[in-house]
């Protein structure tokens, strides 16, 4: 099944790297990834759709929040969220159907962003289905080239973000002092 | 008690990247560090010339990673080992590998090309950062010399702190060369590294009844006992409760070997009786264990009646792979504290009400272990491989250090040797890394230089870990070197031998070195030993000598390890000995 990840992540070298290695280590299927930076532009969120089994659902989000740099890896895939994708596409338009293709764009509230006697490239967003259904559509009037963004989602439940907080130099040498000694 | 944190030096003092990188490992209490030198380390290597942490020269980057495993194994410090750039660096990743399956605080230094040539595929550049990414829990490039404190203190934090595990640092070579004025870290700051550690209190006092309720409770207790120190908290609640308890390959000596409660090692080669009571069991206590597929056998038929309660520091740990009606998540030592606090609270109205049941469950147990018991074999012939572990096992008492390769020896010294302490028992448990048991021995006798440390090998093993003869000989260390020779790489060969028709394909290990000739040539003893009357009077010679140690032991070639869980088999169809031909009625 499909779940929806959303990961707040440090702007750390290797950060991504870190995440993606982890994805294909477990052998999850990653369906998209998108990432970019946050109004804090120390800091990246990313959101990430898995196709895993439901019962390994616990685990993605565990093993991700293993990684040092990750500070809250969560699952939206159940929870109140938005989620929309984006696809740009080009399609060749004869002039006897480009009226057709702009009434179809309208319906999908998609907008041209280009136009040439070869014909238009489209922006659409929406949900993946619908964003589905918007590409076959434009497939049936012709040759088509298509880039989507993959998901990004927002979660409509306020989240408390947990942080470690500074732990002063040495605390994690006493307590090992402490263990050894209580022998 | 702040004593293992030195003072730092001044503030403000401009230092070179590489007298900072020393003091920062004098802060964390490093005084040993097994490396191997090369070109982009040679500022670090010129600074550690008249520095007070001493530097012991491996023969083989591998095996400092190893040593320093051993090290940390030995005494639960961390390991600090360095490599040069490139080659160097590659040489340590199965060390690394093999520290974070076992979960072992090792500390990686690595140098790496100037940053400048970093990308031009410049003479031995590799992508030590990418390729080790997946080889620790967590690894870190110093892009700037200022950053070089808090990298390696949180380097050090990361790696002891929550589930243990190897970290690597990889410092370009103008890092080193370069300075700056040297501000100590005062306090780690990583947000995103969250430790759970308390362990729920309702969860706790649930846990306790449960135990209290169980007919047939077994405790599974694993390295994690051992990393947490909590040996002392996991037999109070054995004894507290009368409780059945095996350790695992990871937590040998974590209940003492020698504990009436201990019901050996469970899984592929484990005791019948651990794993007829893993079978049995109605309660699974599993404390800082993980499921492995060695312990399991073939997964819906482990404990197929049994609930779990799974204590771990990792999250990710529980219910990975079975589930656990009720997760702990937490340090095995804090949470047993508080279990076996509630555990007495709730004594005097639980006690009694399954005495009966747990009298039963006990003596069926006692039942199994008379039955098939793992004991010794002994030829008055042969040498047989058993009878070498069960005269180190009486050498030793319980109380020496072992370490071993992998193979068919370390089951066998798994099963038949006592560990009546944790740390004791130093193996590759995880990763399996054959040429881990000479390295390892290195780095356990170096940590403590007045324990007796076997260093138990197959014939196969050993080669592999060979060049260290000379880090021994250099440095007098006393480990008893003791090559359990069956001329094959034993464990391949009863595999092929069972399982693929006794088609022995590769495993034969002829041109095995004369063991006086070998150590010989790096100035200490050896010998080659093949008649069981030679074998203790040989093992005492060993242990009496003041320095190392080689003795090559012949033993019984075609020897086999049971009982023996069959890969992807169940638990309790075990099989018990050699298949015995088969009398064909007339
Ligand atoms: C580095 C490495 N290569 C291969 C293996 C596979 N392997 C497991 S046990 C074994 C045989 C070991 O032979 P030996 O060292 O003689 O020990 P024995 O089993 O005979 O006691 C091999 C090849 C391994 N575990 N590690
Ligand atoms: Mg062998």
């Amino acid at each position: 099944m499909l779940q929806t990840l959303s990961l707040l992540v440090e702007n750390k070298p290797g950060a991504l790297m870190r995440v993606v290695g982890v994805l294909a280590a477990r052998n999850y299927n990653v369906e998209s990834l998108t990432v970019a930076r946050t109004l804090d532009d120390t800091l990246s969120r990313m959101t990430i759709v898995v196709d895993v089994e439901h019962k390994v659902r616990a685990q993605v989000v565990k093993q991700l929040n293993k990684l040092v740099n990750v500070l809250q890896a969560a699952d939206l895939t159940e929870e109140r969220s938005v989620a929309r994708e984006m696809v740009l596409l080009r399609v060749r338009a004869e002039m006897s159907n480009r009226t057709a293709i702009l009434k179809e764009a309208e319906i999908f509230q998609a907008r041209v962003v280009d136009s040439s006697v070869e014909g238009f490239a489209i922006e659409c967003t929406g949900d993946p289905e619908k964003l589905d259904e918007f590409i076959d559509l434009m497939r049936s009037y012709g040759e088509i080239e298509v880039t989507r963004s993959g998901l990004v989602a927002v979660t409509l439940e306020p989240k408390k973000l947990r942080l470690a907080t500074p732990v002063p130099m040495g605390a994690a040498e006493e307590e090992e002092q402490e263990r050894v000694l209580s022998k | 008690m702040a004593s293992t944190i030195n003072p730092p030096a001044g503030a403000g003092t401009l230092m070179s990247g590489s007298h900072i990188l020393l003091e920062c490992l004098v802060r964390e209490g490093v005084d040993l560090i097994f490396g191997y030198p090369g070109g982009v380390t040679l500022p670090f290597y010129d600074a550690m010339y008249d520095h007070q942490i001493q530097h012991v020269l491996v023969r083989h980057e591998q095996n400092a990673a190893f040593a320093a495993q051993g090290y940390s194994r030995a005494t639960g410090k961390v390991g600090v080992c360095c490599a040069t750039s490139g080659p160097g660096a590659m040489n340590l990743v199965t060390g690394l590998v093999d520290a974070m399956m076992d979960s072992i605080p090792v500390v990686a230094i690595t140098g790496q090309v100037t940053s400048k040539l970093i990308g031009t595929d410049a003479f031995q550049e590799a992508d030590t950062f990418g390729i080790t990414r997946p080889a620790t829990k967590h690894n870190f490039m110093v892009k700037h010399v200022s950053e070089l404190p808090r990298i390696i203190h949180e380097a050090f934090y990361i790696a002891t702190t929550g589930r243990p595990g190897p970290v690597l640092v990889d410092i370009p070579k103008d890092i080193f060369q370069g300075s700056t004025q040297y501000q100590p870290v005062d306090s780690i700051h990583l947000p995103g590294y969250k430790l759970y550690t308390e362990g729920h209190t309702g969860q706790i006092r649930r846990a306790a009844q449960m135990i209290w309720e169980a007919e047939r409770p077994m405790v599974y207790a694993g390295g994690g006992i051992i990393h947490s120190h909590a040996h002392n908290e996991l037999r109070e609640l054995v004894e507290l409760a009368d409780l059945p308890c095996v350790n695992t390959l990871m937590g040998l000596g974590a209940l003492p070997g020698n504990h009436r409660n201990f019901i050996s090692m469970p899984g592929m080669h484990g005791s019948y009786a651990a794993n007829m009571g893993m079978y049995n069991t109605d309660l699974i206590i599993a404390l800082g264990v993980r499921f492995d597929d060695r312990v399991t056998g073939r997964l819906n038929a482990f404990a197929p009646h049994a609930k779990v309660i799974h204590v771990d520091i990792d999250p990710s740990e529980i219910s990975k792979i079975r589930n656990a009606e009720l997760p702990i998540v937490g340090d095995a030592k804090k949470v047993l504290t508080k279990l076996n606090k509630v555990m007495r609270e709730l004594e005097p109205e639980m006690r009694a009400q399954k005495s009966s049941a747990r009298a039963e469950w006990w003596n069926t147990i006692r039942g199994w272990m008379e039955q098939h018991p793992l004991k010794p074999e002994f030829s008055v012939d042969e040498i047989k491989p058993q009878h070498l572990m069960a005269e180190i096992d009486s050498i030793s008492g319980g109380e020496a250090i072992v370490t071993t390769d992998v193979g068919q020896h370390q089951m066998w010294a798994a099963q038949l040797i006592r560990y009546n302490h944790p740390r004791l028992w130093i193996n590759s448990g995880g990763l399996g890394t054959m040429g881990f048991g000479l390295p390892s021995a290195i780095g356990a006798q170096f940590a403590c230089p007045d324990k007796l440390v076997f260093s138990i090998c197959g014939d196969g093993g050993f080669q592999m870990s060979i060049p260290e003869f000379a880090t021994i000989a250099n440095h007098k260390l006393p480990v008893k070197i003791i090559v359990m020779n069956n001329g094959y790489l034993g464990m391949v060969r009863q595999w092929q031998e069972l399982f693929y028709n006794n088609r022995l394909s590769e495993v034969t290990l002829d041109s095995f070195p004369e063991a006086h000739l070998l150590a010989g040539a790096y100035g200490f003893k050896g010998k080659t030993i093949s008649k069981p009357e030679k074998l203790r009077p040989a093992l005492l010679e060993a242990v009496n000598e003041p320095g190392p140690y080689f003795l090559n032991v012949r033993v019984t070639p075609f020897e086999n390890v049971y009982p023996m869980v069959p890969a992807g088999g169940a638990i309790n169809e075990m099989v018990l000995g050699q298949p015995q031909p088969v009398a064909v009625a007339s």
